[in-house]
C-alpha cells in the first residue's frame, strides 16, 4: 500500500508539531522517520495511524482519503515506544486481541485464532512465552510481542514509534537486523520513527529527516549521508568537522585567511562549512587548504582521530586518518578536504 | 553494628516513638472496639440475640443493605465514568471537576442531608411539585437513598483517578489500533486494568454507605420500623437506655468495619501489582 502525505499542518498549542509535510512512501517500502526530539515526527507516524488529527492536511493510503476512517478502520499496525503490551492477558491472548474484537461476521474461530497465533509467535521465535504475562518478559521479547501483536490483523501498514528505544544497545543491535529480515519476509510498508541516526541508516530503504516540524531531506542512507542537503543533516547525521566561514568576493575564508577552496555556489556572508571527519586529508605541512598542529592522537583500531590545533582562528577539529601514516602530537600537517559543503548560515 | 542507616534514629527515641504510637492506637481504637463487644456482650449470648428478634432492628438491617444495594452500584458506575473522563480525556474545567468530585469529604453530612430537606422539603424549592405529583422523598426510603449516595460519591473516581492517570492511554490506543471498538477497548482493556481499584473504591464506599449517620439522620425523620437504618436506631437505642440491644447493633457495624480492613489490605497488595512497572 502507498501512502500519500500532502501539506500537513498540526499544532499543540502554540507549538508547530507539523509545519506543512509532504512524503510519498510507496509500497512495500522500509522508511526511517528520523529527527531530534520535537521534529514532529512521531506526530506524522501517529497521524498516519489514527491516534492523532491534522489540522489541515491530507492523507491518502493506495489514492484513499484515510482521514474518512478512525484508527480501529485503518488497518494499521502501531508498535508503540514502551510496548504498551495488555498488561492483564497472557502473551497469547495479547497477540490473539485483534482477531477476537473483530466482527462477528468476519471474525474467525476458536481453532483459526490459535493457529494464527501460534504462526505470529513461531514468527517472532517466541512461541515457548505464550502462557507469560508481559510483566515476566524482557524488553526485547516484550517489544517482539507487540510487533506479533500488529501483525495478527494483517495490517496494511505498519507503524513503529522508536521501537528499539527503550531497549539496550545489545538487544536494540540485533533487533534492527531481524526487523529488516522480518520486513522482506512479510513485505508491508513500513514506517519507523527514530532519533538515532545509525538505526535508520542501517535498517531503513529511505530515509526522512525531519526537524521543527519540517522535513529537511529525503534519499536513501548513502544520498542522505553522502550528500546533505542542509546544513542541519550535515550535522545532525555522521559527525562532521564545522567551520564558521566567510563567502566573499576574495572566495572562502576562516578566521580572516582565505582557503583555498571553491565557494560551492554560496551566496556571499556569513557561511558554515561541513566536512566530515575522514573526508579531511593529511598532508605535510604547507600543503592543503588549511593548517594545523596535532595536540592528540587516539587509535580508533582501523583507523586513527587526532586533534588538530588549525593555525586559521585557532579552532580546535578532530579527524580521522587511515593508519598508513602515523601522526604525532606536535606535528604541523596540512590539511585538504576531499569533499565538503557550504551552507549559508541559519539568520 | 548491625544495620544503622543514615536515617537511624538512637533506640530510646525509636522505642518512645513506637510506644506513643501503639499507645494511641489502643486508647483510640482497640478499646472501643472491646468495649462495643463487651457491652454487647455483657448479659450473655441470649440477650444479644434477642436485639436481632426485634422487628425493628430487622427493618433497620433490611434498610441499611437497600440503601447500600442501591447507593454503591450508581456510586460505582458515576465513578468509573467520572475516572475514565478525567484521566484519559482532556477537556476545559478538568481541574474543576475533579474539585466538585471531592466536595462530598470537605461538605460536613448534616450540611448535606440539609440540603436535600432545602430541596425537597415541603418549603423546598421542588418540595410543591412532588408532593403534588404524590412522590415522597425525604423521610423515606428515596431520599436517604439519595443522602448516601451523595455522601459516598467520591470513593470510587477517588480510587480510580490516579490509577487510571498513571495507567495512560497507550493501552487503548493499542487496542483501538488493532480494530476494537469503543465499547470493546472499554470493557476488554481499561476495565480489567482498574478492576482491583474499583473493588477497593466499592469497598469503602459500602463502608460509609452502611456506616453513615449525619446525613441520613437529617432526612430520615426517624419513623421506627420504616426509616431508621442500623446507624439511627443505635443512638436511638442509646437514648433509650437499652443499652444491651443498641451495642449489639453497634458490634454488627464495628464487625463491617474490621471484615473492611481486613478485605482493604488484601486488595491494596493486588493494586501495586496493577501498576504500570517502570522498567524498561
Amino acid at each position: 500500500m502507498t501512502i500519500e502525505v500532502r501539506n500537513l499542518f498540526k499544532k499543540f498549542g502554540a507549538f508547530a508539531a507539523l509545519d506543512g509535510v509532504d512524503l510519498r512512501v510507496a509500497d512495500g517500502e522500509l522508511l526511517a522517520l528520523l529527527g531530534p526530539s520535537g521534529s514532529g515526527k512521531t506526530t506524522l507516524l501517529r497521524i498516519i495511524a489514527g491516534l492523532d488529527w491534522p489540522d489541515s492536511g491530507e492523507l491518502l493510503f493506495d489514492d484513499e482519503d484515510a482521514l474518512l476512517r478512525n484508527a480501529s478502520e485503518r488497518h494499521v499496525g502501531f508498535v508503540f515506544q514502551h510496548y504498551a503490551l495488555f498488561r492483564h492477558m497472557s502473551v497469547f491472548e495479547n497477540v490473539a486481541f485483534g482477531l477476537r474484537v473483530q466482527p462477528r461476521a468476519i471474525r474467525k474461530d476458536e481453532t483459526a485464532i490459535r493457529a494464527r497465533v501460534k504462526e505470529l509467535l513461531d514468527l517472532v521465535q517466541l512461541d515457548w512465552l505464550s502462557n507469560r504475562y508481559p510483566s515476566q518478559l524482557s524488553g526485547g521479547q516484550r517489544q517482539r510481542i507487540a510487533l506479533a501483536r500488529a501483525l495478527a490483523i494483517e495490517p496494511r501498514i505498519l507503524l513503529l514509534d522508536e521501537p528499539f528505544g527503550a531497549l539496550d544497545a545489545k538487544v536494540r543491535k540485533e533487533l534492527r537486523q531481524w526487523l529488516r529480515s522480518l520486513h522482506q519476509e512479510i513485505n508491508v510498508t513500513s514506517i519507523f520513527v527514530t532519533h538515532d541516526q545509525e538505526e535508520a541508516l542501517e535498517v531503513a530503504n529511505r530515509i526522512v529527516v525531519m526537524d521543527k516540524g519540517r522535513i529537511e531531506q529525503i534519499g536513501t542512507p548513502a544520498e542522505v549521508y553522502d550528500s546533505p542537503a542542509s546544513a542541519f543533516v550535515h550535522s545532525f547525521i555522521g559527525e562532521s568537522i564545522e567551520l564558521p566561514v566567510q563567502v566573499g568576493d576574495g572566495g572562502v575564508q576562516l578566521g580572516g585567511e582565505r582557503l583555498d577552496i571553491a565557494h560551492d555556489g554560496v551566496r556571499p556572508g556569513a557561511s558554515r562549512l561541513f566536512v566530515r571527519r575522514h573526508d579531511m586529508q593529511v598532508g605535510p605541512a604547507g600543503a592543503g587548504a588549511l593548517q594545523g598542529e596535532i595536540t592528540h592522537v587516539r587509535s580508533l583500531g582501523s583507523a586513527q582521530r587526532a586533534e588538530v590545533v588549525l593555525s586559521h582562528g585557532k579552532t580546535v577539529i578532530e579527524i580521522d586518518a587511515p593508519r598508513d601514516r602515523e601522526l604525532r602530537p606536535g606535528e604541523i600537517i596540512g590539511l585538504n578536504p576531499r569533499r565538503y559543503r557550504i551552507f549559508a548560515a541559519p539568520e | 553494628m548491625s544495620s544503622r542507616t543514615a536515617l537511624a534514629e538512637p533506640r530510646g527515641v525509636r522505642w518512645l516513638l513506637i510506644a506513643l504510637t501503639l499507645g494511641f492506637l489502643a486508647v483510640f481504637l482497640l478499646l472501643p472496639l472491646i468495649v462495643v463487644f463487651a457491652q454487647a456482650f455483657e448479659h450473655g449470648l441470649a440477650t444479644f440475640l434477642r436485639a436481632f428478634a426485634d422487628p425493628d432492628t430487622r427493618a433497620s438491617i433490611k434498610l441499611t443493605l437497600l440503601t447500600a444495594a442501591v447507593a454503591v452500584p450508581l456510586n460505582s458506575v458515576f465513578g468509573i465514568a467520572a475516572a475514565w473522563a478525567v484521566a484519559k480525556f482532556e477537556f476545559r474545567g478538568k481541574t474543576f471537576l475533579v474539585t466538585l468530585i471531592d466536595l462530598p469529604f470537605s461538605v460536613s453530612p448534616v450540611i448535606s442531608g440539609l440540603v436535600f430537606v432545602l430541596l425537597f422539603g415541603a418549603q423546598g424549592y421542588f418540595g410543591p411539585w412532588l408532593a403534588s405529583h404524590n412522590i415522597r422523598l425525604l423521610f423515606a426510603v428515596p431520599g436517604m437513598t439519595l443522602a448516601t449516595m451523595f455522601v459516598t460519591f467520591p470513593f470510587v473516581a477517588r480510587a480510580l483517578i490516579p490509577l487510571m492517570q498513571e495507567q495512560g492511554t497507550q493501552e487503548e490506543e493499542a487496542a483501538i489500533s488493532l480494530g476494537a471498538s469503543g465499547l470493546q477497548t472499554f470493557f476488554r482493556v481499561t476495565l480489567p486494568n482498574v478492576k482491583w481499584g474499583v473493588l477497593y473504591g466499592v469497598l469503602l464506599c459500602n463502608a460509609r454507605a452502611m456506616g453513615e449517620f449525619g446525613a441520613v439522620s437529617v432526612v430520615s425523620g426517624h419513623i421506627r420500623g420504616e426509616t431508621n437504618t442500623m446507624p439511627l436506631l443505635v443512638e436511638i437505642l442509646y437514648n433509650e437506655y437499652q443499652f444491651v440491644a443498641s451495642f449489639a447493633i453497634a458490634s454488627l457495624l464495628a464487625m463491617l468495619a474490621l471484615v473492611t480492613l481486613i478485605a482493604k489490605t488484601v486488595l491494596e497488595r493486588h493494586l501495586d501489582e496493577g501498576k504500570p512497572s517502570h522498567d524498561h
